[in-house]
């Protein structure tokens, strides 16, 4: 029986009524889960396991459950970005950019249809690519040794140099503030503390979300106060609540890249779910942001890391299924899930437990049909937020702020660290610094300083290593092409005009 | 265009305030026991007293359901530090351990904080050290790869999921320094947990894999790994009960990665006696067998005086080879 003769015996388990509603429970739960950070699918994930565990649920069930938590709470991370800056995932701080700043363009409701219908998009395409590809595709991804990642983070730090169109000196500066923050704590190859001045609620470096809400969410809120009494910002109208047919073909194109890249990169291990939507979203600035609109609130802007997110979560689930490798923290709880219902991922699974993966891949199908029915009659629900009065607005952003980082570690000085993030995000905005390439370099920082380390002790010290397979050569062509290509570009256009 | 009527704005904080009232944690109480996991949830300290927990309240042992806390942070340092400044004399509440946290103390790594400041309550089961290759992997057995590292030990390069002077890194010393191979010249390459560790030997970057057991069991049913040698006295149930003991082939080197648990400091004689009950009965347990089973652990237990010694024995130990290693002062 070839591949789709067995995804049509996975829709038959998938369409059973039990499943349907896991996979619309987990959902749901996924979408009010991520529209809270810091929550996160995580910690739901694993609060649900030991209910899972007593309650007997066959295991494809319980996974086609936690599978629809875990991308639902991807988009419902969206929600929450885009209608009131605070990202509470790596992907949806690049989604951050233009959606936000659609919001305040009166165009939340496009944008959170957008992040609809790209999540559905991606994930779906993936989905296919999951079916079609996946023991190839595993093969793939466990060539990519450390040269290559480190080759991978080079490519997207030089692909992002200029993220946010602030100019490339701000954006380094931004770059390095987030590289700083990314040495703090215990060095990860040796142990070593640094910056952490004996304290040792920072061995653990900074947490993201601590960061990323205190810059964003927090900055926020100080921002939003000091313009009370002057024009109200969150008075605008929303517009609309759906996307028009037009946008959607401008933005199909983007969303086929997005789905393309996220995937390829989500697949592999370690870093894969992190960068893909930071990877997608540089690319696509490049390729199509031809008018200058991008991170001035583009639809596309929203529709690739979208897309691209999605699509890496379900790419994720590759190493998973077929290696046993878990590609993200998230999947590294649904390998204990796994191993609890006595499923054993790797090579064996698909022969093993066929209803298991097949059966998870059809709902994900079902899943992602859900996600897209679900929310998009949600959205006009969702933008009433920003009707919301604002002194209903303002402390009700700050006490989820507060919230949210109290939820990751339960920890009072994570608070405080929250806020000073607030006190620094806001004098960066002031001076214009743009604070996405902030958290990219406190996200790719650490991956790049372990996977340099790692290949140079791989190679004894040997820094050939770095460029000596085709691969990780190959990914050294494109940045530099990345880098020389616009500066060419704008050298070209200067000759001509003179 | 009105939809929804006026009252639905109310949807979005309403559903922010039930989750918020849905993490909540219940307030501190004098009844109900408490387990703190000093890692996030879905870690091995987490599984740890999710599985105790659950095991306890079957068996009636506990006053309904055993609360887990996460308290991740510093590798169980954050915890370790709470238990011993905020929890002290507190008899309702034990916190996970396992030799990461005394490889830790031993090494110094929380703070001022020593193995005395708390009270080692006991282990219930262990995971076992294992040394894996590729299945294609030129060394038919132990001996011969430890043949080939001895005369050339630049050669051979081992990736683990710990840090340099971490679990995974100790284990493949001690290894080496019963084959006689210079501790110093072992090549060893930090990943980020087993996974990766493990990634990076399939994909051919490392010649070598240090782990545990239920790292490897799945691999080496779906025929990705072979194990050399399992750190053990004696053979582990399941998929690696043919692979010889390291001790069997004449390197009496065992890591025994248990499970267990330590007690607050002060707490009363009558709380530490009840616990080494209840543990008694939970160890020997059916229920507790058949959680150990699912999470692929094999058997060990150990509480009262005697793990008390133990744990201070591994201590020292532990501080030895970071010396000679140069790790610590």
């Amino acid at each position: 029986m070839d591949a789709f003769g067995f995804l049509l015996e996975g829709f038959a388990v998938a369409l059973r009524p039990f499943n349907m509603a896991c996979a619309f429970g987990g959902v749901l739960v996924g979408t009010v889960v991520g529209m809270l950070p810091g929550i996160g699918p995580i910690n739901a994930i694993a609060i649900l396991l030991p209910v899972i565990f007593v309650s007997g649920v066959p295991p494809e069930s319980a996974l086609i459950l936690l599978a629809g938590i875990y991308y639902g709470s991807q988009y419902g991370n969206s929600i929450s970005t885009i209608l009131l800056n605070v990202p509470g995932t790596t992907s949806s701080v690049v989604t951050a950019i233009d959606g936000y700043a659609l919001t305040r363009k009166g165009e939340a409701g496009s944008a959170l249809a957008m992040a609809a219908i790209a999540s559905f998009v991606g994930g779906t395409l993936a989905i296919f690519g999951l079916v079609l590809f996946a023991p190839a595709l595993a093969g793939w991804a466990i060539r990519f040794g450390p040269a290559e990642y480190f080759a991978l983070m080079a490519f997207a730090f030089a692909a992002l140099a200029g993220l946010s169109g602030a100019g490339l000196a701000k954006g380094l500066v931004a770059t390095g503030v987030g590289l700083l923050l990314a040495s703090v704590g215990l060095d990860p190859n040796s142990a070593v503390p640094r910056f952490t001045f004996g304290e040792l609620r920072l061995f653990d470096g900074l947490d993201f979300v601590v960061v990323t809400i205190g810059l964003f969410a927090v900055s926020e809120v100080l921002l939003l106060l000091e313009e009370e009494g002057r024009e109200t910002r969150t008075g605008v109208a929303v517009r609309k609540v759906m996307v028009s047919l037009q946008e959607l073909l401008d933005s199909a194109w983007s969303l086929l890249r997005g789905s393309l890249v996220g995937f390829f990169v989500g697949v592999l291990p370690g870093a894969g779910g992190t960068i893909g939507s930071f990877v997608a979203y540089a690319l696509e600035k490049k390729i199509s942001d031809d008018r200058g609109t991008f991170g001035k609130g583009d639809l596309r802007g929203v529709a690739v890391p979208e897309a691209a997110s999605n699509s890496a979560a379900t790419a994720a689930m590759i190493p998973l299924l077929t290696l046993g490798v878990p590609g993200s923290a998230t999947t590294a709880v649904l390998l204990g899930a796994l191993l609890g219902l006595n499923v054993t991922p790797g090579p064996l699974l698909i022969q093993d437990n066929p209803e298991v993966f097949w059966g998870l891949a059809a709902s994900m199908y079902l899943g992602n049909a859900f996600l897209l029915l679900l929310n998009l009659p949600l959205v006009r629900v969702f933008v009433r937020v920003l009707s919301l009065p604002r002194w209903f607005l303002i402390p009700g952003v700050a006490g989820m702020s507060f919230v949210a980082v109290y939820a990751v570690n339960s920890s009072v000085f994570d608070l405080a660290l929250m806020v000073g993030f607030g006190v620094l995000g806001y004098l960066l905005r002031k001076v214009r610094v743009p604070l996405a390439p902030v958290i990219l370099g406190l996200v790719l920082g650490p991956l790049m300083e372990k996977n340099l380390r790692r290949a140079l002790a791989l190679s004894d010290g040997d820094w050939g290593v770095l460029v000596s397979s085709p691969l990780s050569a190959g990914i050294w062509v494109l940045t530099g092409a990345s880098l020389l290509v616009p500066a060419g570009l704008a050298l070209h256009r200067r000759l001509r005009r003179m | 265009m009105r939809v929804l009527p006026e009252r639905s704005c109310w949807v979005f904080p309403l559903t922010v305030v039930l989750i918020v009232l849905a993490s909540c944690r219940p307030p501190e109480s004098d009844r109900g026991w408490e387990c703190i996991a000093p890692a996030n949830p879905g870690g091995g300290w987490d599984l740890t007293c999710r599985t105790a927990g659950r095991a306890l309240t079957d068996l009636g042992l506990a006053p309904g359901m055993v609360r887990v806390t996460n308290i991740p942070g510093a590798g169980g340092g954050i915890a370790f530090a709470h238990a011993v400044s905020q929890r002290a004399g507190d008899g309702n509440v034990v916190v996970a351990a396992s030799p990461a946290t005394v490889l830790r103390l031993a090494q110094g790594q929380f703070a001022h904080l020593t193995a005395e400041d708390v009270t080692w309550l006991g282990a219930v089961a262990t995971d076992w050290g294992v040394v894996a290759v590729q299945p294609d992997a030129p060394w038919e057995d132990l001996e011969e790869l430890l043949n080939q590292w001895r005369s050339d030990p630049a050669a051979i390069v081992v990736s683990g999921g710990s840090a340099v002077g971490g679990q995974d890194h100790m284990k493949v010393l001690l290894l080496a320094d019963a084959a006689g191979i210079e501790p110093q010249a072992v090549r060893y390459v930090p990943f980020d947990g087993g996974g990766e560790a493990m990634t990076a030997l399939l994909g051919g970057f490392v010649n070598v894999f240090s782990g545990d057991v239920t790292q490897a069991d799945g691999q080496v049913q779906a025929g990705n790994l072979r194990v050399l040698a399992v750190l053990a006295p004696e053979r582990v149930e399941g998929a690696l009960s043919s692979v010889p003991t390291a001790r069997e082939l004449g390197y009496p080197v065992h890591w025994v990665t248990w499970r267990g648990f330590y007690l607050p400091p002060g707490v009363d004689e009558g709380s530490y006696r009840r616990w080494l009950e209840v543990l008694d009965e939970l160890a020997h347990s059916p229920e507790w067998e058949e959680a150990r089973l699912q999470a692929r652990l094999s058997p060990f237990y150990m509480a009262g005086e005697e793990f008390q010694e133990f744990v201070h024995r591994q201590v020292s130990e532990f501080r030895r080879i970071s010396r000679d290693l140069g790790l610590i002062p």
